[in-house]
């Protein structure tokens, strides 16, 4: 009998009994990183990596019931063996490793093959089965190191400092940022968005060694903003505030941004093609390190991953998840807390 | 090739006309010569010729990543562009180069005639020492086209702002015909060419529109009244041999309207003319959806001349025998104008005609006429008023008839630009088409601060969703929408386009369920053919 099961409510583990990153409320929930559309509220028990533990906490509410584990560290429920590794994503985001008499599955949430300097590197875990995101899963998909992106957005910002315009890029307040704050830091001051700043000060909190940025407050000149790097979050894209700024340009940093159409779509200033999800040679590369027999496909090209991966020997399913929706979800968010403010 | 490769990139991330000219300034201050020359080739549609079929570049690149063809083009409908995804497959190259964009054209060139094995030689070789936004560049050279909204105009302000030339003449060059093989730069901003004193225009002489009763301008002796008609506002000129047409937007258009060419053996030497581009049969004016399918192309087939036949409606002369005549007054100019072309009978040019009226009443009769003869309204000309450079204020009127009109309800909302940047204003607007809306035209003008402050707040307290800047709002708000014509259209949903839309004034006394149809609109729009 297969480890796990797609329910309605999510990813569900029957011998173990608790889900995976489920999107109704369940008993226990088992969480494999911070993003919204990972983590919901009103579950009754919450398992996660220790560094996610107070991000949720933050994001959704100071009430919830954690349970945290480290990488390596496990528990066993039920009589499963519940364990973490590192999945490269964001900060504390984890793979989670289940064995049961024998039989071993992973469902990886989302995750990169890349060490990004600031979220655990990715490690990849031998398993029967293997549940796969496929959010970049086309051959077109094949990112550049990160240190060459973070050269032509280094350079990007000097030049705009030069030419007397304002550096803003467009960034998650939850590893994006962190992950462009880690990698920029320099002589160059970097100023965040109240939401990045809160996150941070969890992150730092937490024990996690973050270099120092600035808080967006009025105080702060738009002078003083002109000549740093400011950071915020996509719901802050189009608005007075940014459009107030002396010469604003607005850089997006996203694996999407990897394709003309898309990044004209934005109308943003400048793409960069920097993602925190596995390009397609990231994918093929997990994939093959875990040996799996047969994979799970989520959220993404679900469609012609798994077929490819069927045309290679690979034994694949597509899944319909609620993954990948992140974006509505926080845009949706922030409108319904725009509108109440107003 | 790799400062045209950011070039491209400049111009693609911008949608500010003054950024893509700083774009464009820069890079022909650093390019070099040869490759300034093939970037105003590329720009202004003189396309090298294709040495290698667009099918074969795909052929070549799956067979070389090894991808299967249905992974091909799955990818090929994410990226939307052929020679883009085949750049992006294509693993990293393992060489580098550092050929200009020229060098690669002639390269290009050579593989003329040479057998495929040769071609694929060289394509692959390419491929393994270019970047990837070079080789995207570089495969669009071969097959496809630069679609990057640069136009003509923008071009020649961009080098006349580099050279400190005169944008007229520059236009006059790079539209004349030169081998991008043989010519330099400056011989070919310079125009030694072509002669730019040939072609030479005079700035338009505009008008304002009318903004009270026609009595007020006095007694209608004074005026000379002429239909207003809706096309292309051109000159045309004749001078030492050449002919040159010129359009309103300071393009030259003369090869797109062949069937003018004619008048290079009629119109005496030193003669400019200001008229109508029309699409005209047998001297009846049709509708300026007709002439749109002429406009802007590159080059014009058979078809496309028989479907929309185009003509000239002639207003005025500014030159005769070579001497400026714009300060003679009206009435002398169109005596002239009446012996030059008032033979040409049987030909595509035609005198614009005067409306003989004794009185205003009797004009203003007539001019509810006007779409019956696909004209707009009335145009107003002083008889004693020479011909003045630009728009001013006096002499010549525009008396339109009113514009068509929908009530249409919003479904879309997007911030404005400039001092509305934080209000929505920008909206979107559909009518019915069986239980569903269908959006007809997208306006930002026409409503008052304070009612802009009204709509502003229901988008804010009644987005539904939201992409990018544009919210989904409840259809709910009905707005009275005014426009010019309608045309068919395959690009947008409902089928049809309007011209010219804006709003007309809020229907607060509308709900949703009453406005126009889609249906309402066939029927105008089948009206009007």
């Amino acid at each position: 009998m297969a480890l796990i099961e797609f329910t309605k409510k999510g990813i569900y583990c029957k011998q173990g009994d608790f889900y995976i990153d489920p999107w109704w409320p369940v008993n226990y929930a088992v969480t494999t990183h911070g993003h919204s559309d990972h983590v919901r509220f009103g579950n009754k028990y919450y398992l996660c990596h220790t560094l996610t533990k107070p991000i949720i906490k933050r994001r959704i509410s100071e009430d919830l019931n954690v349970e945290t584990l480290d990488y390596g560290e496990s528990i066993v429920r039920n009589g499963v063996n519940i364990s973490f590794f590192p999945a490269g994503h964001i900060i504390g985001s984890a793979q989670v490793r289940l064995e049961y008499k024998g039989e071993i599955c992973v469902v990886s949430g989302d995750y990169k093959i890349e060490d990004d300097g600031i979220s655990t590197a990715f490690e990849p875990v031998k398993c029967h089965s293997f549940v796969s995101e496929s959010t970049f899963g086309l051959p077109v998909y094949k990112w550049q190191k990160q240190d060459i992106v973070f050269d032509k957005i280094k350079s990007w910002v000097s030049d705009n400092i030069t030419q007397q315009k304002t550096s803003i890029l467009i960034a998650y307040s939850l590893g994006k940022a962190q992950r462009l704050i880690k990698n920029l830091t320099g002589n160059i001051p970097i100023y965040v968005h109240n939401s990045i700043a809160n996150l941070n000060e969890v992150i730092i909190n937490a024990g996690v060694n973050l270099p120092e940025t600035i808080r967006i407050t009025p105080e702060i000149t738009k002078d003083e903003l002109q000549k740093g790097i400011v950071i915020v979050p996509p719901v802050m894209r189009d608005s007075r505030w940014i459009k107030n700024l002396s010469h604003p340009v607005t850089g997006i940093c996203s694996g999407w941004m990897q394709v003309r159409a898309h990044r004209r779509w934005q109308s943003a200033d400048a793409g960069f093609a920097l993602s925190d999800h596995a390009d397609w040679t990231g994918l093929m590369d997990a994939i093959t390190a875990t040996g799996a027999e047969k994979v799970y496909v989520t959220h993404g090209f679900t469609a012609a991953f798994s077929r490819f991966l069927n045309d290679n020997g690979i034994e694949s399913a597509e899944v319909t998840t609620k993954f990948g929706q992140e974006d509505d979800e926080e845009n949706k968010v922030d409108l319904a807390e725009q509108n109440e403010t107003k | 090739m790799k400062r045209f490769a950011q070039l491209i990139q400049q111009l693609e991330l911008s949608n500010k006309t003054n950024d893509k000219i700083a774009a464009l300034v820069n890079y022909f201050n650093y390019a070099d010569d040869k490759d300034k020359v093939w970037v105003i080739a590329l720009f202004t549609g003189k396309k090298p010729k294709r040495p290698i079929k667009s099918a074969l570049l795909k052929y070549w690149a799956i067979e070389i990543t090894q991808t299967p063809e249905w992974l091909f083009s799955e990818s090929y409908s994410n990226v939307g562009d052929l020679s883009e995804t085949i750049a992006l497959l294509l693993p990293p190259a393992e060489n580098t180069s550092d050929f200009q964009l020229h060098k690669w054209i002639e390269n290009l060139h050579e593989l003329e005639g040479k057998d495929d094995e040769t071609k694929k030689e060289f394509i692959l070789n390419a491929w393994n020492t270019l970047e990837t936004n070079e080789r995207f560049i570089f495969n669009k050279l071969i097959s496809g086209n630069f679609r990057i909204g640069v136009s003509n105009k923008m071009l020649v302000n961009a080098l006349a702002k580099q050279s400190s030339l005169d944008s007229a003449q520059i236009m006059h060059s790079i539209m004349g015909k030169w081998n991008p093989y043989e010519i330099t730069f400056n011989e070919l901003i310079n125009g030694i060419h072509v002669n730019t004193d040939n072609s030479w225009p005079y700035p338009f002489c505009l008008a304002y529109a009318l903004e009270n009763e026609p009595e007020t301008l006095g007694s209608i002796s004074e005026w000379q009244a002429e239909w207003k008609w809706d096309g292309i506002r051109g000159q045309i000129v004749k001078r030492n041999g050449e002919l040159f047409i010129w359009s309103r937007g300071e393009e030259l258009v003369t090869e797109q309207f062949p069937e003018l060419h004619f008048l290079i053996d009629i119109l005496p030497d030193g003669v400019v003319l200001d008229g109508e581009i029309l699409a005209v049969q047998n001297k009846q004016v049709l509708s300026f959806s007709t002439l749109q399918q002429r406009l802007n192309r590159k080059t014009i087939n058979k078809k496309q001349l028989e479907d929309a036949p185009i003509g000239f409606f002639v207003y005025d002369i500014l030159e005769y025998e070579t001497n400026d005549f714009r300060e003679q007054p009206l009435s002398e100019r169109r005596k002239i104008l009446v012996q030059l072309i008032g033979g040409l009978n049987e030909s595509p040019v035609i005198l614009s005609p005067v409306i003989n009226c004794k009185s205003w009443e009797e004009l203003a009769e007539l001019r509810l006429t006007s779409r019956s003869i696909n004209s707009e309204g009335i145009m107003l000309k002083k008889l004693s008023s020479p011909y003045h450079s630009g728009r001013k204020r006096g002499d010549w009127w525009k008396w339109k008839i009113n514009p068509y009109t929908v009530d249409a309800v919003m479904i879309y909302a997007q911030k404005g630009s400039g001092r509305r940047a934080n209000f929505f204003t920008d909206y979107t607007f559909a009518v019915r088409d069986g239980e569903n809306l269908v959006t007809i035209a997208k306006a930002y003008s026409g409503l008052t601060d304070k009612e802009i402050k009204e709509v502003n707040s229901f988008v804010t307290r009644n987005a539904i969703e939201k992409f990018g800047p544009v919210r989904t709002v409840k259809p709910e708000l009905v707005f009275e929408i005014a426009f010019e014509g309608i045309a068919q259209s395959k690009r947008h949903k409902a089928g049809l386009a309007l011209r010219f839309p804006r709003i007309l004034r809020w229907r607060k006394d509308k709900k949703a369920d009453e406005i126009n149809t889609l249906e309402d609109l066939r029927q105008l729009l089948k009206s009007t053919l």
